[in-house]
């Protein structure tokens, strides 16, 4: 399999984030390195605290006061926004390059203004246009994010919208910057499932009008299949396996990864208990010795509990973070439905 | 088949309505449903929010008021004017799990005293040293240490704090259980482990679950039955797997049809059915909820009775 997509368009490199508290370091993001390939849509999945936040309001300045980019490089345009410091800087790159979509569009909708006023000022902030050509702008994207009736909906307050209709709106807004990147955390969790695929069904229609590179963040590995090139699953401040959509879900190499294939209801036998991860997350605030994952880990040999594993590639496109992948490693045979997975893959008629 | 006949019937809805506001400004959340749970089942309740699920459930638990229709608990009515007697043994045996581990449960009183509450309320213990007895095995029960009694909700997780609020329904040895969306707030990892927790109680102690969910997949896992609502109408109800092969109704299809695969070449082939209300003639053929074969229950008015019966000929 080969990647569609081959022109980086921003590139991670050893990204280190650490934040203070009450005189205490934690360190959320613990040295990642990852290429965003120009149109993809790539999916970032892993539980609450994995740092799946952190780590992209890197990209755009939005850090805690308390938190900062302790080390590692974040190439956008051949700059290291690593090293940008100041608002001003970051506003070259808010909105305009990189936009944010957030999971409850309240925070990112002010109620005192119309949608159509708040949709129309980033229209004329972003695209230069006035008058009745930016009136006619944010007509088109609201009709672009699926809002019918959009002449009335352009004078309506946001407490007017319901839950699906405020992420339009905000996607909308998000989408008037003209932006090269689309950063949605979590944009789906709180809508109803069928609100869910339309929004996830939206992001890809808007995808190719607007030639976006799209990153999802989402803590449900069940949810991406559809709109996701390429996934990237976090654990504790790291990610621990990157691959195309299909060899995550069909391949997966890492013990996390089975583990939360494994806790998904869909992929359950009824009647049997669900697999569960057992014992809880590293401390953040202290350092970690190899795999994070290695204390709730089944199959974790005795050197994940001491060095932390490197890059194991799988193919050129995949690559997971566990020792299991060493030459040296002993063979171990994955879950049983990690390898029911695999084997229809194999039967697919597109697999070659 | 001929077992559930056996079945006991544990609660009876039949054909309630639930009104909200004032007579001049009317709302009617809960219109006309029907349902009945066996005892030791697990029933789901599913539908998009605002559909009317929690209203159900605080129906049954006499929090929101029935207008139309009564509720009947072991064959005895327990919606209206009902003794106090009555009354206590609606709490003693039906509790309520919330959604939100976190608004659910009272900041400021310890683990001990959340748990308690119910006891004190019913004078369920006989003396001090039972009621802890009753708190530690009900912790104990839920997988936490009896220890934690005497810390603050805020000093737990979001799973052990939903776990909190297990114990609390626990501790007063109901038989019914609504678990209103117990899961919905929690990671995918801790999902399981709430879900596996609930599934095991129910094999030591038999309680009977009404699972309220709005996600699908879990629903279609942990239930025996399932109904699903639109807009404060059930419009389907059948055994799971019956439900989930042979849907009927559109909405039960669009909903279904929406459930997100963790598998790319199903997602990617899936088409997703849009429900359109319009597609229902109604003005003069008017809808009947209906046993359109044994146990499979649907909305329709005659003209879709017939296309609903020609379609499980056809499967
Ligand atoms: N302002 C902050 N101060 C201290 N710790 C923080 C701050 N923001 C985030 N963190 C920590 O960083 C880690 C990653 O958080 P986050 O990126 O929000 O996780 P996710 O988005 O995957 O749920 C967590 O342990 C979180 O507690
Ligand atoms: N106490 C109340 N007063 C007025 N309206 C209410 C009240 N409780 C619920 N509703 C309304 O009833 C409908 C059903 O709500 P609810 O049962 O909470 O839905 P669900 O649990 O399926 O999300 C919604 O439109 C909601 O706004
Ligand atoms: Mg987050
Ligand atoms: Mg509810």
């Amino acid at each position: 399999m080969n990647n569609r997509y081959t022109e980086k368009i921003l590139e991670a490199k050893d990204v280190v984030v650490k934040f203070n508290l009450r005189g205490r370091t934690l360190t959320a993001i613990r040295g990642i390195s990852l290429d965003l390939y120009k149109g993809e849509s790539l999916a970032i999945v892993g539980e609450s605290g994995s740092g799946k936040s952190v780590f992209t309001k890197t990209f755009m300045g939005l850090l805690d006061a308390n938190g900062r980019v302790d080390s590692g490089s974040i190439l956008y345009k051949g700059n290291d926004l690593a090293k940008y410091t100041t608002e001003k800087e970051w506003l070259t790159i808010r909105g305009k390059e990189i936009a944010m979509v957030f999971q409850d569009p309240m925070t990112s909708l002010n109620p005192l203004k119309t949608v159509g006023k708040q949709i129309r000022e980033t229209v004329e902030l972003h695209q230069g246009l006035k008058g009745a050509e930016a009136k006619a702008k944010t007509i088109e994207i609201l009709n672009d994010v699926g809002i019918t009736m959009p002449e009335i909906r352009y004078k309506q307050y946001p407490h007017e919208f319901s839950g699906g209709m405020r992420q339009r709106a905000v996607i909308a807004i998000a989408v008037a910057c003209n932006p090269n990147i689309l950063i949605c955390d979590e944009p789906t969790t709180a809508l109803d499932v069928t609100i869910q695929a339309q929004i996830l069904k939206l992001l890809h229609k808007l995808q190719e009008k607007y030639s976006l590179t799209i990153i999802y963040i989402t803590h449900d590995l069940g949810v991406v299949a559809n709109v996701a090139d390429r996934i990237a699953v976090m654990y504790a401040g790291d990610i621990i396996e990157v691959g195309l959509c299909e060899e995550v879900f069909y391949n997966a190499k890492h013990p996390y990864t089975w583990a939360l294939l494994s806790s998904l209801p869909q992929l359950g036998v009824k009647g049997e208990p669900l697999y569960s991860i057992k014992g809880t997350p590293p401390n953040l605030f202290h350092e970690i010795h190899g795999d994070a994952f290695a204390p709730r880990n089944p199959y974790a040999l005795e050197v994940d509990f001491e060095v932390r594993p490197p890059y194991f590639e799988v193919s050129p496109t995949h690559k997971a973070k566990t020792w299991l992948l060493d030459p040296r490693a002993p063979k171990v045979e994955p879950p049983k439905l990690i390898v029911r997975m695999l084997e229809k893959w194999k039967e697919a008629p597109e697999h070659v | 088949m001929s077992e559930r006949k056996e079945r006991k019937k544990l609660l009876e809805v039949k054909n309630i309505k639930v009104e909200f506001g004032s007579k001049k400004k009317k709302f009617t959340a809960i219109d006309g449903v029907s349902f009945d749970i066996y005892e030791g089942e697990t029933f789901g309740l599913v539908g998009e929010s605002g559909s009317g699920k929690t209203t159900i459930g605080r129906a049954i638990i006499r929090i929101n008021e029935v207008t139309d229709g009564e509720i009947l608990y072991d064959g005895e009515r327990i919606s209206g004017n009902i003794t106090q007697e009555m009354d206590h043994k609606v709490i003693e045996n039906i509790q309520m799990i919330f959604q939100d581990p976190m608004a659910s449960l009272n900041e400021r009183a310890k683990v001990d005293y959340i748990i308690s509450e119910g006891i004190y309320n019913l004078h369920k213990h006989k003396d001090e040293e039972d009621r802890k007895r009753m708190v530690e095995q009900a912790l104990l029960d839920v997988g936490l240490l009896p220890e934690f009694a005497s810390r603050f909700p805020h000093e737990f997780s979001g799973g052990q704090r939903q776990r909190i609020g297990i114990a609390r329904a626990l501790v007063m040895e109901p038989k019914l259980i609504i678990a209103d969306e117990p899961i919905s707030a929690l990671d995918v990892s801790i999902r399981a482990q709430v879900l596996n927790l609930l599934s095991e109680l129910q094999k030591k102690k038999g309680f009977t679950y009404l699972f309220i969910a709005h996600d699908l997949s879990i629903v279609r896992f942990i239930s025996d039955r399932v109904a699903v609502i639109h807009k404060g109408k059930i419009v389907e109800l059948a055994e799971t797997e019956k439900l989930y092969e042979h849907p009927l109704h559109p909405y039960t299809r669009a909903l279904l049809s929406a459930i997100p695969q963790p598998d790319p070449a199903i997602e990617r082939q899936k088409t997703i059915e849009v429900y359109d209300p319009a597609c229902h003639h109604y003005e003069t053929d008017r809808p009947q909820w209906v046993e359109i074969e044994e146990g499979h229950y649907v909305l329709a008015n005659q003209e879709e009775q017939e296309t609903y019966k020609e379609m499980l000929r056809q499967t």
